[in-house]
């Protein structure tokens, strides 16, 4: 009953909101939690740092919530027949925020130049690229050297953000003084940093689109206690929560705030999953029973319901189930401490007197009180089976560089998926991936031949069918091995007043340029 | 004359608060035998409100038993407010009674030693050492003991510069005794009485501090205690009162109950500073 008022208050809302006209003006007040460390966001695409450049720069494409390709820079797009050529015709009277005029050089730069040499991610599909050139100024053309069905999806604002030619262009990119005030075509400009305190961009007034933005100015504050942010949004101080600000049981007394509202949508992009990683260099996490042992000793419906309060659902293997490639009924990580017991009995790690078969390190990642309660939870239930973890506690740096410099036996890891699994699923599974240095590369160590051969097959196969089946066999094999303890697929709930409107359009939420965000008064 | 002891037992409010700190110690020894499962263990539905579902303090945000941790958390804390003490009295009365006892430049040398840690805030010093050498139970009693031992070597160094020009020293002397024996068996018993007063305080002030450093996620992670509780349920102190309150409470009783026994002894052991009683 109380959930069907809900339902009708909602659409009730939705009806009111798309009969009323925008609004110009007033402030958006944002939350950037953790501070972002940089807002070139070529040079960094860190999660506060996507949520925050992207609103000053913007890509080619953008991404519906049913994932569907929608224009951003380019306002229409042509793929040859082959699947070779793509052809991009951008938008008409684009300038950048310092006044310069927008043309094809800029993109070719950034797509040929830029980006391949400080993007990892924009690195490896700028790998399947034969040539780029501009047709005009107006017209992009790229060619490619086989069939990559991904590359549509490659036009996100943090994959590909297009940057200014006429800044970078022959000069250090990394050490370029714009990067402090970065120069974007977005709907807002870069104002303000108060390190520590507040990030302020405000209106572009020759933004493309003829009367957006709506809103004066956009301030990111700067609350680095999750208690305090929830006292923010109570107060009005901050008018949008995003997943992760606050912790989760707090989501669900904030949400029921009279004046709040609350919203799954706009992960559908990154749609992250929640993983334990090995290190399948070391023993005993080399031997595919330990890893099952593991899983078999967590209960992935607790974590979902009691850790992260419903707001994720338990994961049976690397894909969402929201991608178009996801198999079902894949033999599901049964909650089975007994089995985790024979299988470490059978791999002759029996218990010694005090219960203890084996002790390994255990990696903890501080992101937020929840990831800390699920390494609490991990390491108790592996207890239970004979495992001891030798838990290290260090911050959010401290953790990128052990995983990324292969320094662990044991962490929990959350992966963006970035649409396509040739884009962002592929990258932690491939042995060409295997560099130190990043969290997100293969840090694991997995090096399997028949796993390399099927990802690149699915990732350059033409027909949807036959990538299907592919992603199936890769499905398959990684779930038979155990290579990761995939444990949840995150929703992150977005909280905001009701008084802000269109909020989340599209696939990347709030991580988008919010143009079309107007406030209620 | 009344003896110390019967003056300590005839302050009402030291005996009762002697009387609790017996029964947490009693709980701290027995956590294994009333919470024999780890009290990380998670024994049920999470969130359960106090004698809900069979917990008598209720359960935390993963099912944790709250009373398990608490009992198993007064061990951890009972624990380092004791062995801290002790390593900060070591060095305190150490270094006190050498400089009080020798003077000059010793004592200059000493004390300026002392004063360069007298003038770091103690919290903010511990956080940073347990930071620096990671957190373990072994960092945090460290921590605490390189924080807490200049007051007890002012006060101990007080003590010896009285009592070396009396005369039973000054006999000692005279009769050519080594100077660490006279520490020792002359001074060192005669300056006890306000050494003990302090240590019972500094216990108390060693539990804060641990619960301090354990609020800050800065607690050994293998360790139950008090401050990690809190720390841990504080967000939810509006969702799940029960979380932050008992082991808040255990905190109070404990650190309150210290400090009365401390008062009473400083009444006993020094009758003649003893307050008018109204």
């Amino acid at each position: 009953m109380k959930l069907l008022k809900i339902v009708a208050a909602l659409a009730l809302t939705a009806q009111i909101a798309n009969a009323a006209e925008p609004t110009e003006g007033g402030t958006l007040r944002l939350i950037a939690q953790p501070e972002p460390p940089m807002l070139m966001l070529g040079l960094n695409q860190q999660g506060p740092t996507q949520f925050v450049a992207g609103k000053i720069y913007e890509g080619l494409l953008r991404y519906g919530t049913d994932m569907s390709v929608l224009p951003g820079l380019a306002q229409s797009w042509t793929v040859s027949e082959d699947g070779l050529v793509y052809t991009f015709e951008l938008q008409n009277d684009v300038v950048w925020h310092d006044g310069e005029p927008f043309s094809s050089k800029d993109v070719v730069f950034s797509l040929s130049k830029f980006l391949p040499e400080v993007h990892p991610r924009a690195r490896g599909v700028m790998g399947h690229v034969k040539d780029i050139t501009a047709k005009g100024a107006n017209t992009v053309s790229i060619e490619l050297n086989a069939p990559f069905p991904a590359f549509l999806q490659s036009f996100e604002v943090s994959s590909a953000p297009i940057v200014p030619a006429h800044i970078y262009e022959g000069t250090d990119y990394r050490s370029n003084a714009a990067n402090e005030t970065p120069i974007g075509t977005g709907p807002f400009k870069f104002d303000e940093w108060q390190r520590g305190s507040f990030i302020r961009l405000v209106k572009n007034d020759q933004y493309w689109q003829d009367g957006k933005p709506y809103l004066d100015e956009i301030v990111f504050n700067v609350v680095p206690d999750a208690a305090s942010r929830a006292v923010a949004f109570e107060t009005g101080k901050v008018d949008v929560l995003r997943g992760g600000d606050v912790e989760y049981f707090d989501v669900q007394r904030l949400a029921a705030l009279p004046d709040a509202e609350t919203t799954n949508a706009g992960w559908e992009f990154l749609s992250p999953i929640t993983w334990i990683q090995f290190n399948l260099r070391n023993e005993p996490m080399n031997d595919v029973r330990f890893r099952k042992a593991v899983w078999h000793a967590i209960d992935r419906e607790f974590i979902a319901n009691a850790i992260w309060m419903g707001f994720a659902d338990p994961a049976d293997g690397p894909l969402p189930a929201s991608s178009p490639f996801y198999k079902e009924n894949l033999p599901a990580a049964d909650y089975n401490p007994d089995k985790s017991r024979a299988l470490l009995d059978e791999m002759g790690l029996t218990p010694d007197e005090n219960g203890v078969r084996t002790t390994v390190r255990y990696l903890s990642l501080p992101y937020s009180e929840t990831y800390i309660r699920m390494g609490e939870y991990i390491r108790q239930q592996l207890r239970e089976i004979g495992i001891e973890l030798e838990v290290t506690q260090t911050d959010v740096g401290g953790w990128a560089q052990s995983l990324g410099q292969w320094d662990y036996d044991m962490t929990v890891n959350l992966l963006y998926q970035y649409g396509d699994p040739a884009l962002g699923v592929e990258r932690a599974y491939v042995s060409s991936n295997l560099v130190k240095g990043s969290p997100s590369a293969n840090v694991s160590g997995l090096d399997n031949p028949k796993i390399d051969k099927v990802l690149s097959e699915a990732g350059t196969a033409t027909s949807t069918d036959e990538r299907m089946k592919l992603y199936a066999e890769f499905q398959q094999t990684v779930v038979d091995e155990a290579y990761f303890g995939y444990l949840v697929r995150v929703n992150f709930p977005t909280v905001y007043k009701t008084k802000v409107r269109n909020l989340v359009g599209s696939a990347i939420g709030l991580n988008d340029t919010m143009a079309d965000v107007w406030i209620a008064e | 004359m009344n003896s110390p002891l019967s003056l300590f037992f005839g302050n009402r409010a030291a005996v009762i608060a002697l009387a609790c700190l017996a029964v947490i110690t009693l709980l701290a020894l027995g956590a294994s035998l009333i919470y024999p499962q780890s009290p990380w263990k998670m024994v049920g539905a999470p969130f359960q409100p106090p004698a809900w579902g069979g917990h008598l303090m209720g359960t935390d945000m993963l099912g944790r038993d709250i009373a398990a941790g608490l009992v198993h958390g007064a061990r951890v804390s009972l624990l380092i407010g004791l062995v801290s003490t002790a390593i900060a009295l070591l060095i305190g009365v150490g270094i006190g009674a050498v400089a009080g006892y020798f003077g000059g430049l010793v004592d200059d040398i000493l004390m300026r030693f002392t004063e360069v840690f007298q003038t770091i805030p103690s919290l903010i010093f511990a956080i940073v050492l347990v930071a620096i050498m990671g957190p373990s139970i072994n960092s945090i009693v460290i921590a605490i003991s390189v924080v807490s031992w200049p007051s007890v070597s002012r006060l101990v160094r007080a003590e010896f510069m009285t009592l070396r020009r009396r005369e039973y020293v000054e006999s000692s002397q005279v009769l050519g005794l080594p100077g660490w024996r006279i520490m020792l068996t002359d001074i060192l018993p005669n300056a006890m009485a306000p050494v003990i007063v302090t240590a019972t305080l500094m216990v108390a002030t060693a539990i804060l501090m641990e619960s301090g450093l354990s609020f800050l996620g800065l607690g050994d992670p293998d360790m139950i205690s008090w401050g990690y509780q809190i720390g841990a349920a504080r967000t939810m102190l509006r969702a799940a009162w029960w979380m932050s309150f008992f082991p808040g409470v255990a905190i109070i009783i404990t650190v309150l109950c210290l400090n009365l026994v401390g008062e009473g002894l400083s009444d006993a052991l020094n009758p003649n500073l003893k307050r008018k009683k109204p």
